[in-house]
């Protein structure tokens, strides 16, 4: 298609995006011996396969995700946990680091509590496991939650982690982003909706140019400094 | 259905110029304007002016279907609702469904059941509204083409977009589009949903008299009109995400805190919808 | 339907109100901003669409002929309907209206009846026999917040700009007498802070809500007290103060 840098365009359900010579991959489908899109995305090409990156949608959990769960539901062996997925989510107490008595759930996690976890399976019918057995999984007290689209989790994260090392680089907040598009900020009041209107701001602009450097800007414009962290 | 002879009609649809009432032609559309994104809380929404009519369309979902009896353990359901506020026709509508409202629900959910991928979302639903605030005929094409690019902004993973728009003869002319008064004195009416790619008819329905070169002729100029109004929906879905190209380019496609997931379990059975690569299959991670 | 709220985005939002910077920045004074589109709905007698906040409320007000109520033989009548429509919210369902559309409907109603906004008088056109009906329909597009207020606004803004087709009846088209302009204004109470126009967020952690109807010259014309919390005379006497003074500014724009 293009010779020049590689060019990434906004695709519709149904967009044709190659022949059979084209692989398929993330976000297409195949009909005959053509490729399409299956969702509103950026097109993307990469070792000749062709995919789509959505631009919006659910979340919807696999196998390893780190989230950032609200309890909702216990029952004496077993807690449900909402995800912000289209279904809700079990943890049982052998999948935490408690040694948890039958019916003594209450004690461990309470209903609208917050948790750090793992998606420890999904199967064919959306049962979703968690597990709390990895070290950073624990139960969250102080901060605040902010939610951002799951399809923009990447561009609050950003390359190797630079978008989110820069908030907590300026802000001196704690800052843990679920893949379940919820992100749990923990810091001075004032720094907290700093990094709370940046999180909108990334939301608002993540398909657009620039993004970055609007960020560092409204960060800068803050802390009223140039390029850098604070000394701690 | 009315016999349409008995109706006694009060006016002239067509002139002698062969102009309509509003003096467009018979091939011609009403004016459209299209918007997407236009809901805070809704997973997707898309507003709509179609001539007269005033239409918003939204979409939740994929959500665990209530009540759980059913839910469908292979898929998610794809349930419409089709409404008409009161104060959007002239004489005040009562709230709350008709069987008018529910028939239109029943077509409409069928016409996007055909082109959702519901598999990937066993026991959940794809719910979409659709709610006329204010009415001038053809408002279940009006609210299906809006309800369609509510659809894509929830990022519902679909085969295609689908487009609709109505038919119909006045005065034994083939017309396209026909507003409130050429529906209640025309002589037949035929809405169509389509998918203008393949050619797919998700949507038909018709009341009135056409004879066989009618129909032909009538789809024909319908099959047109869907595919104009089918580009209409890409601009306006392409312009809630106004451009950018290169700056994606340098954000990851996988970002250092996710984890490759599992492909998929295998299915031997055929099926007869294109099957879509789910998004969590990538072979060769680097 | 209910949404569980976690506790530490309750405490957040707490805090932040009893600190004076609500979480969307405004004081526990201020209202969200309000826009009014007039004549929305070409099919409709009168009609605005409101957007307090990002809650969005689409009200049509239609004029039909009817019968007047036998205790009143020569005055029009006024009837208020809300619809929750599920759009506007994941909690909202499809069906018939429940409670809270019912009691939504029926306070904006009391707002506007008890202030003798309509002059019901002027809608008589056959004493026993025949009247006008004005017929509001409050129809929720998007919820964040504060439907008491935005309902209001909205229906207040459509009956000012509505036209009894008398047309229909061989005579002239007449714009609806409108006599008296009742502005509600709502309060939420979390734990013992409280805050006008709560939005979304505030809502779902509010232990009290307290909605207040006052009219041009200072008077109460309806009050409405609503969740299981409880309010001192001195809270309800601090609300009816913000309230006056919160609706000044709301009246002009509605009157415009």
């Amino acid at each position: 298609m293009d010779s020049g840098p590689v060019r990434r365009e906004i695709v519709i359900p149904g967009e044709l995006l190659g022949d059979k010579n084209v692989k398929p991959g993330r976000g297409t489908f195949a009909e005959r011996e053509e490729v399409f899109s299956s969702l509103l995305g950026i097109r993307t090409e990469r070792y000749g396969r062709v995919g789509v990156i959505r631009l919006s949608g659910r979340y919807m959990p696999y196998s390893g995700d780190l989230v950032i769960g609200v309890i909702t539901d216990r029952g004496p062996s077993h807690w449900l946990v909402d995800i912000n997925a289209p279904y809700p989510a079990a943890l049982h107490p052998m999948e935490t680091p408690w040694r948890v008595d039958f019916g003594d759930t209450g004690r461990y996690l309470e209903i609208r509590d917050t948790i750090i976890a793992n998606v420890l399976s999904v199967d064919e019918i959306k049962h979703i496991e968690l597990t709390m057995q990895d070290r950073d999984s624990r139960r969250l007290v102080g901060g605040q939650l902010v939610d951002i689209s799951p399809s923009k989790v990447a561009r609050l994260i950003g390359k190797r982690g630079s978008m989110i090392a820069m908030l907590k680089d300026f802000t001196r907040c704690r800052l843990l982003v679920g893949q379940n598009g919820r992100a749990w900020i923990d810091g001075a009041p004032k720094d907290m909706t700093v990094v709370s209107r940046a999180v909108e701001m990334i939301e608002e602009r993540a398909h657009m140019m620039g993004l970055t450097e609007s960020v560092r800007a409204f960060l800068e414009t803050e802390y009223g400094m140039r390029a850098g962290p604070r000394p701690r | 259905m009315e016999d349409v002879e008995h109706i006694e009609k009060k006016m002239k649809l067509i002139d002698e110029n062969g102009l309509r009432l509003d003096g467009r032609k018979p091939e011609d559309l009403r004016p459209i304007r299209m918007e997407v994104g236009v809901l805070k809380r809704a997973d997707g929404s898309a507003y709509l002016e179609w001539g007269g009519n005033k239409v918003l369309a939204a979409v939740y979902g994929p959500r665990e279907a209530h009540p759980r009896h059913l839910q469908d353990p292979t898929k998610s359901l794809v349930q419409c609702r089709y409404n008409m506020a009161p104060f959007s026709v002239t004489e005040r509508k009562r709230p709350g469904p008709d069987r008018r409202s529910v028939e239109i629900s029943k077509v409409i959910s069928e016409a996007f059941d055909s082109v959702v991928f519901s598999e990937q979302f066993p026991r959940a639903s794809v719910d979409i509204f659709i709610e006329i605030l204010q009415a001038d005929a053809g408002t279940r094409c009006a609210g299906l083409t809006a309800a369609s690019m509510a659809l894509a902004d929830a990022g519902i993973p679909m085969r295609d977009l689908v487009a609709s728009c109505a038919v119909g003869k006045i005065d034994g002319v083939v017309c396209l589009d026909l507003r409130k008064e050429e529906d209640n004195y025309g002589d037949a009416d035929m809405p169509v949903a389509m998918i203008p790619r393949t050619g797919e008819v998700l949507l038909l329905q018709m009341d009135g008299h056409l004879t066989l070169d009618e129909f032909d002729k009538a789809f024909g100029m319908v099959k047109g009109a869907i595919s104009s109004i089918y580009e209409m929906q890409k601009e306006a879905l392409r312009k809630r995400y106004a451009v950018t190209a290169e700056e994606f380019a340098d954000q990851p496609e996988q970002a250092p805190q996710e984890r490759p997931p599992p492909p998929p379990p295998e299915s031997e059975e055929p099926r007869e919808m294109p099957q879509e690569i789910p998004p969590d299959y990538e072979e060769g991670q680097q | 339907m209910t949404e569980i709220i976690s506790e530490l985005q309750r405490e957040r939002v707490y805090r932040l109100a009893a600190s004076g910077t609500r979480s969307d920045g405004r004081t526990p004074e201020e209202v969200r901003p309000l826009s009014i589109e007039k004549n929305y709905i070409k099919n409709a007698e009168g009609s605005a669409l409101i957007r307090l906040g990002n809650t969005e409320v689409l009200v049509g007000v239609k004029v039909e002929l009817g019968e007047p109520y036998p205790d009143t033989p020569d005055s029009g009548v006024l009837s208020t309907g809300a619809e929750l429509i599920p759009m506007a919210s994941p909690v909202f369902e499809s069906g018939p209206p429940r409670p809270d559309a019912i009691e939504l409907a029926r306070v904006v109603d009391r707002g506007i009846r008890e202030a003798h906004t309509i002059d019901f008088k002027a809608l008589c056109v056959t004493p026993k026999e025949k009247v006008w009906i004005c017929f509001v329909d409050m129809h929720v597009l998007d919820y964040d917040g504060n439907l008491f207020d935005a309902a209001s606004y909205g229906a207040m803004s459509a009956l000012t700009c509505t036209k009894v087709p008398a047309s229909k009846i061989g005579k002239e088209d007449y714009p609806l007498p409108v006599q008296h302009y009742p502005i509600s204004v709502t309060a939420a109470k979390i734990k013992d802070v409280i805050v006008i126009d709560p939005n979304l967020q505030e809502e779902q952690i509010a232990d009290a809500r307290l909605t207040i109807a006052t009219d041009e010259n200072g008077d109460i014309r309806a009050m409405q007290k609503g969740l299981r919390g409880s309010f001192s005379y001195e809270e309800i006497n601090r609300v009816i103060g913000l309230a006056l003074k919160a609706s000044e500014v709301i009246r002009t724009k509605i009157k415009a």
